[in-house]
C-alpha cells in the first residue's frame, strides 16, 4: 500500500469520486488552482475548470451554491478554504442545509459534502485556528467527521461524497503532512465507527483530529509508567460510536476525552455524558475533559503553548485519574 | 406602458387574469383560515403583488426552477404547486407538500420546479445560482427564475449571488419584487444608492424595471429578459415595482399607514387594473365574475379539504431528518 501525507490522500479519494461520477463537482476559493494547501492539485487538467471552480471569495454564496446545485441532482464538495471562515456561510449552512430536507417534508436531499479545514497551525491565530465542531454537531440534519489519518480521511471523503446527508468533513490542518498508507483503491469507511489506536485495561482515553498524536504519544508514555490506555480516535462525532466507547469504559471505569476545542460545552461533554448516562455513575469511577481554556486562540508560539492540550497535559491527568 | 398596449393578444391576458385571481382567492382563503385559528403560525401574503408571480411564471418551462420567498404563496401556485398540496401545508395537516413540517414559509413543490420559499430574506439567492450552476453542469438548458424584495438587496447574498450570475453566465432570471416596504419598515429609508437597477447594472447583470402591477408589462419583461437568458446571455434582473395591499403578516393591519395612502395603493390594485383593460378589449364583467367565482370556489374547496385532512402522524415528526445518524423515537 502506498504511503502518502493525508493532504494528497484527500486528492486521491476525490479524484476517484469525480472519475466515478460526473455528477461530483468542487468550488471554492483557489480551487482551480489547487487549493489552497494543494488537496486539488491536477483537478483543472483532469476535470475542467467547470467541475473545479474557482469561486469569489463569496463564502455564503460557494455554501448556498453548492445547496442549490445539490438540489437539481449534482453531488458539490464544497471548500471552504480555512473552517472559520465557515462562520460567513452559517445562514446557507444552518438555516437552509442542515433544514431543507426536513422542511420541505423529504422532497429535498442535499447530497453535499463541505470540508473545512481547522484548528490551530502554525501561529494561525484567532481567526483560522478554531475547532468549533461541537456548534455542528449540535445542528440536526448533518453528519460531522473530523478524520486524523491519511487512510481515514480519504476512506470518510468517500463516504461522503456518495452520502445522501450533507457531511461536514472537519480536517486538521496541522495533520496534512502527516503519513499513512492508503490503499489504491479507495472504500467508503463507515459514519460513527471509531478506531482502536491502542489497547489498555486502565483508561479509556476518547479523542479526534488533530488531538490524536498527541493521544497516542501520551499513551505511549504513560505505558512505559505501567498505565494501560485503551484509546479510541472517534472519526465521527455525528453519528458517534457510542456503543465503542461504552464498552471501553465498562472496562476501564475511567474516562478521560482530549479535545482541541474549548472544554466548556465542547463535543467532549457529550462524551462524557452519554457514557456516564449509559453506564451509570457508580460504574465510573473517574471522568475528565481535557481541552482549550475559554480563551481565543493566540499567535506567539509560547502563548498557543501555554494554552494547548500537550501530551504531557494528557499524561499528567491520566496519572491522577488512575493513582489520585 | 398599460395593458392594452403590451397586450399581444387577449388570451395571455386571459391567462394571466385566471392566475392572478387564483392566487388573490388562495390567500384570501388563508387569511380567512389563519384568523379562524385553523393555519397557525406566521402567515405573509402577496395580495397586490400578483402581476409578477403570474408575468414572470406564464414564461417559465415546468422543467425550469424557481426560488421564492416568505411571501411566497403567488410563486408557487404560478410555477405550478398543487393547490391542495399547498392548503394543507398552511394547514399543518397530512397531504401537505411538506407533511406539516414546513408551512408557508417553506412551500415547496419540487415536482413543479419550486425549490423552495425561505424564511430567511435573501436566502434563495445563493440556491438559485446553484441551482442555475448545476442545471448547466448536468447539460440542462432549463434556467432558474429567483424572486425576492426589496428587502433583500441590503444583504451580502445580493452582491454575492449577482456578481456570481455574471462571472459564470449563468441562466438565472432575479426578480426583485420592489413593495417599498421591508417588513415594517419603508425601504427608501434604509436604502441607499441610485437603486435596485443600478446595484444590478454595476455588478454585470442588465436590469429592466417595470411597473409590476401591470400584468402584461411584467409578462413582456420577462419574456424579453428570459430570452435572452435562454440564449446564453447571462444573468438579468427584472424590477418590478409592485405594492403589498396588507401588513407583513397577516396579523399586521399595518396602521403606521395613512387612510390616503391605503386608498392610493388600492387604486393600483393589479387585478382591477388588468380586468379594466379586458374589459376596455372587450372582455365582457360576465366572464371575468365567472373566473372570479371559480377561483373562489377552488380555494373554498382546498380550504375544507384541508381543514377536513387528519393531522400528520406524530411519528413522522421522526423522519426526513438524515439517513445517518437520525435521532431515534424514545420508546
Amino acid at each position: 500500500m502506498p504511503e502518502v501525507t493525508l493532504v494528497e490522500a484527500t486528492r486521491l479519494a476525490v479524484a476517484q469520486e469525480m472519475r466515478r461520477d460526473p455528477r461530483v463537482w468542487v468550488l471554492g476559493e483557489d480551487v482551480a488552482r489547487g487549493g489552497l494547501f494543494g488537496q486539488y492539485r491536477g483537478f483543472p487538467e483532469e476535470f475542467g475548470e467547470a467541475r473545479a471552480v474557482s469561486t469569489p471569495i463569496s463564502e455564503s454564496t460557494i455554501m448556498g451554491a453548492g445547496l442549490g446545485a445539490a438540489l437539481v441532482g449534482t453531488r458539490p464538495v464544497i471548500e471552504m478554504r480555512i473552517f472559520d471562515f465557515t462562520l460567513c456561510a452559517m445562514d446557507e449552512l444552518a438555516n437552509q442545509i442542515a433544514k431543507i430536507r426536513y422542511m420541505t417534508g423529504g422532497q429535498a436531499r442535499p447530497a453535499l459534502v463541505v470540508r473545512m479545514p481547522h484548528g490551530m497551525w502554525r501561529s494561525s491565530a484567532a481567526q483560522h485556528s478554531q475547532s468549533l465542531e461541537a456548534w455542528f454537531v449540535h445542528l440536526p440534519g448533518v453528519v460531522a467527521v473530523a478524520p486524523a489519518t491519511p487512510a481515514d480521511a480519504a476512506g470518510l471523503l468517500v463516504a461522503a461524497i456518495r452520502s445522501d446527508d450533507p457531511v461536514l468533513v472537519f480536517e486538521a490542518k496541522d495533520l496534512w503532512q502527516s503519513v499513512g498508507p492508503v490503499p489504491e483503491r479507495i472504500e467508503p469507511l463507515p459514519f460513527g465507527v471509531a478506531r482502536r489506536v491502542r489497547e489498555g485495561g486502565d483508561l479509556t482515553l476518547v479523542c479526534w483530529s488533530a488531538l490524536v498524536p498527541a493521544a497516542d504519544r501520551a499513551a505511549a508514555a504513560l505505558a512505559e509508567r505501567g498505565i494501560g490506555v485503551d484509546l479510541l480516535d472517534l472519526r465521527s462525532l455525528w453519528p458517534w460510536d457510542e456503543e465503542a466507547v461504552c464498552a471501553s469504559v465498562s472496562r476501564t471505569g475511567r474516562l478521560l476525552v482530549a479535545q482541541e476545542a474549548v472544554t466548556a460545552a465542547g463535543f467532549g461533554a457529550e462524551v462524557a455524558a452519554r457514557v456516564v448516562e449509559r453506564l451509570g455513575p457508580g460504574n465510573v469511577r473517574a471522568v475528565r475533559r481535557l481541552g482549550f481554556p475559554r480563551v481565543p486562540v493566540p499567535f506567539a508560539p509560547p502563548l498557543e503553548a501555554e494554552l494547548r492540550v500537550t501530551p504531557e497535559r494528557i499524561v499528567q491527568t491520566a496519572e491522577a485519574m488512575v493513582r489520585g | 406602458m398599460s395593458d392594452a398596449k403590451a397586450a399581444g393578444n387577449s388570451a395571455r391576458l386571459l391567462d394571466l387574469h385566471r392566475l392572478m385571481r387564483r392566487i388573490r382567492a388562495f390567500e384570501e382563503a388563508a387569511v380567512a383560515a389563519h384568523g379562524t385559528g385553523e393555519i397557525p403560525g406566521p402567515l405573509h401574503v402577496s395580495i397586490g403583488q400578483e402581476a409578477v408571480a403570474a408575468g414572470v411564471c406564464l414564461n417559465l418551462r415546468r422543467d425550469d426552477r424557481i426560488t421564492s420567498t416568505h411571501r411566497g404563496h403567488g410563486h408557487a401556485l404560478a410555477k405550478g404547486a398543487g393547490v391542495a398540496g399547498m392548503m394543507a401545508e398552511l394547514h399543518g395537516r397530512a397531504g401537505g407538500h411538506c407533511g406539516g413540517k414546513g408551512g408557508s414559509m417553506h412551500i415547496a413543490d419540487f415536482g413543479a420546479g419550486m425549490l423552495g420559499a425561505n424564511g430567511v430574506v435573501a436566502g434563495g439567492i445563493p440556491i438559485a445560482v446553484g441551482a442555475a450552476q448545476g442545471l448547466r453542469l448536468l447539460g440542462s438548458d432549463a434556467v432558474v427564475a429567483c424572486f425576492f424584495g426589496d428587502g433583500a438587496v441590503n444583504r451580502g447574498p445580493f452582491l454575492e449571488g449577482l456578481n456570481w450570475a455574471a462571472l459564470y453566465r449563468l441562466p438565472v432570471l432575479f426578480v426583485c419584487e420592489d413593495n417599498g416596504v421591508a417588513a415594517f419598515t419603508r425601504t427608501e429609508s434604509t436604502t441607499a444608492g441610485p437603486g435596485i437597477a443600478a446595484r444590478a447594472e454595476a455588478l454585470g447583470v442588465p436590469a429592466e424595471t417595470v411597473d409590476g402591477n401591470y400584468a402584461a408589462a411584467v409578462d413582456a419583461a420577462a419574456a424579453r429578459l428570459l430570452a435572452a437568458v435562454r440564449g446564453g446571455a447571462g444573468p438579468r434582473l427584472l424590477h418590478a415595482r409592485t405594492t403589498r395591499l396588507s401588513g407583513h403578516t397577516s396579523t399586521d393591519a399595518a396602521a403606521w399607514r395613512s387612510t390616503e395612502e391605503v386608498a392610493a395603493l388600492q387604486a393600483r390594485d393589479p387585478i382591477a387594473t388588468l380586468e379594466a383593460a379586458l374589459l376596455r378589449q372587450g372582455a365582457s364583467a360576465e366572464a371575468l365574475a365567472v373566473v372570479h367565482a371559480e377561483a373562489e370556489a377552488e380555494m373554498r374547496d382546498a380550504r375544507e379539504a384541508a381543514r377536513a385532512a387528519p393531522w400528520p402522524d406524530p411519528a413522522s415528526a421522526w423522519a426526513d431528518v438524515q439517513d445517518t445518524g437520525a435521532a431515534g423515537r424514545a420508546a
